[in-house]
């Protein structure tokens, strides 16, 4: 197992302290869909602020996992454990195509406890992810980006204490993926709340993650914490292309060699 | 905020609102006046035949005889109850009607039980002609006001159903999961996604309705009636009053028209989302 770790202190985000010792906790938690056994007693704890990105293949339960955490799927009680709200943002922005983009927003707070309206609230959130100016249109006059925005201002605006992403981006074209792989990572700074994003792009996730997760067939079979600073993960970067070598290779795929000669220029930039 | 630069790359691709909104207003107005186009050409043109004597009266009479045939049936008064008695029929009959297929379309579309237990019926019941039940409804009711009144309703019902229920049956599963992930009770999806979700389909539902409703009244009305524009119909028939019968079938169309101007206003109102 490869634990990338630069000095302590460099980390750019310190789990915030709080009584709380997670944000999720599964125990033992098993799921099969008649003779398929998607989930095989997986245990996984969050801590609270903590950024998690669980990778697999296509099938292999991480979206499963996300739906028992969100609630969306029975589980036996105790195998999954929350603390405080979670909420979730999904691979399509599943906006309500029949309410404005703020009464979208709105409707997440229904049945919380905010304090102040939910209008302003609603805006806030909106303008946190760049939306001010979009806060009266139909869902259908936005790009894709800017729905994906709307539906994680949805997810956040009532302060989750557990963000789950669900493949967020992966509809996205590379630049935007780009952009709201920053903005992402600006709004997790700002609420501190702890984030499950689910994908099977390991750019992705070694950009985002202050641990990686691998899952396959069902089980937890690799973690991956990644100490270094979010600023500093630049895929040339040894530690950085080395997890990426080795994750690759968990995953079941053979990198190609890399040309020599080749100036490594143009992969640059992401993080 | 900080955040607003990382914006830029999706901008370009929103539309501009005033581009949005000029789509919005013109077109539509237009729309709607150009539907009163063709049967003002249609009245015209057979003014003029009738004016040229191709066509002769005990046919049918001329559009101005018409105008002077509906001008005296107003001062009588009779006009205004004939049609007071057949608004209030399919009036009626349209409640009972479309009370039916509303209430068993979202049972049917909120449950599996309901789906199972009443689906099936309404898929038998829906393929018989419902002017075929007439007989039946006849022997049933006998000959007053309740056969008509059933086969108004009965005729309303089943597309407002079908439609309804298919309305509410093709909302996006994502969409309602979306919201049961945000926390909304039953009673708050119900409000905010199911009823705003199937109400495009529900309103191609009620024209429909209203079309069948409209059509039903007058084959009810011309078999047996003592009342309504039926009845001022076949009383004319009887003194081969060409203009009054005229008059009549210019009333129920007029009422068809405008009642379907009306569910087509509602739709423009309520379905702006679309646009």
């Amino acid at each position: 197992m490869a634990r990338l770790k630069t000095q302590a202190g460099t980390a750019d985000h310190a789990p915030s302290e709080t009584s709380e010792q997670y944000a999720a906790r599964v125990t033992g938690h098993s799921r099969s869909f008649g003779e398929t056994h998607v989930l095989k007693s997986i245990d996984l704890e969050i801590s609270p602020g903590e950024f998690v990105v669980m990778l697999g293949r296509s099938g292999c339960g991480k979206s499963t996992l996300l739906r028992s955490l969100a609630r969306l799927d029975p589980s036996p009680a105790g195998e999954i454990q929350t603390s405080g709200r979670a909420s979730v943002a999904f691979q399509e922005p599943r906006l309500l195509p029949w309410r404005r983009v703020r009464e979208n927003v709105e409707l997440a707070l229904l049945n919380t406890s905010q304090r102040g309206s939910r209008r302003e609230l609603a805006e806030q959130t909106l303008a946190e992810v760049g939306l001010t100016d979009k806060v009266d249109s139909w869902p259908r006059q936005l790009s894709g980006g800017q729905a994906q925005r709307v539906s994680l201002a949805r997810a956040l605006v009532s302060n989750p204490s557990l963000l789950l992403l669900d493949e967020p981006f992966s509809a996205l074209d590379a630049l935007t993926r780009i952009d709201m792989h920053q903005l992402v990572i600006q709004l997790w700074r700002h609420h501190s709340m702890a984030v499950l994003l689910v994908t099977h792009d390991v750019d992705e996730a070694l950009a985002l993650a202050d641990r990686v997760v691998l899952m396959d067939q069902g089980r937890i079979m690799h973690t991956w914490p990644i100490d270094l600073p979010r600023t500093d993960r630049a895929p040339s970067r040894p530690e950085v292309a080395g997890a990426r070598a080795e994750i690759l290779q968990a995953l079941g795929v053979q990198p190609l060699p890399r040309n020599p000669n080749r100036n490594p220029l143009g992969k640059q930039g992401a993080a | 905020m900080a955040l607003m630069s990382t914006t830029s790359l999706a901008a370009p691709a929103a539309p501009p609102p005033t581009q949005a909104r000029r789509r919005r207003t013109s077109p539509p107005r237009l729309s709607f006046l150009r539907r009163w186009v063709s049967p003002i050409v249609i009245v015209a043109v057979w003014q003029v035949l009738s004016s040229t004597g191709l066509l002769t009266e005990d046919t049918i009479a001329s559009p101005a005889q018409i105008a002077t045939a509906a001008a005296d049936l107003i001062a009588e008064g009779t006009l205004q109850s004939a049609i007071l008695a057949s608004l209030q029929r399919v009036g009626i009959g349209f409640l009972i009607g479309a009370s039916i297929g509303l209430v068993v379309a979202v049972a049917a579309g909120l449950t599996r039980l309901g789906e199972d237990a009443l689906d099936p019926p309404m898929q038998m019941l829906r393929t018989l002609p419902h002017f075929g039940l007439i007989p039946l409804f006849i022997t049933w009711f006998g000959i007053g006001e309740s056969p008509k009144l059933a086969l108004i309703a009965m005729g309303v019902a089943f597309p407002l159903y079908l439609n309804t229920f298919g309305g509410i049956r093709n909302i996006d599963q994502k969409t309602t999961e979306a919201a049961t992930a945000m926390g909304l009770t039953w009673s708050q999806r119900i409000r905010h996604v199911v009823i705003p979700g199937a109400l495009p389909q529900t309103l191609i539902g009620l024209r429909q309705s209203l079309g069948i409703a409209w059509l039903s009244l007058i084959v009810a009305e011309t078999i047996s009636a003592d009342s309504g524009l039926g009845y001022m119909i076949n009383l004319a028939k009887e003194f081969q009053q060409t203009d009054v019968i005229v008059v009549g079938l210019a009333v129920y169309s007029l009422l068809g028209l405008a009642t379907d101007s009306l569910v087509r206003f509602v739709e423009r109102k309520a379905l702006t989302w679309r646009a």
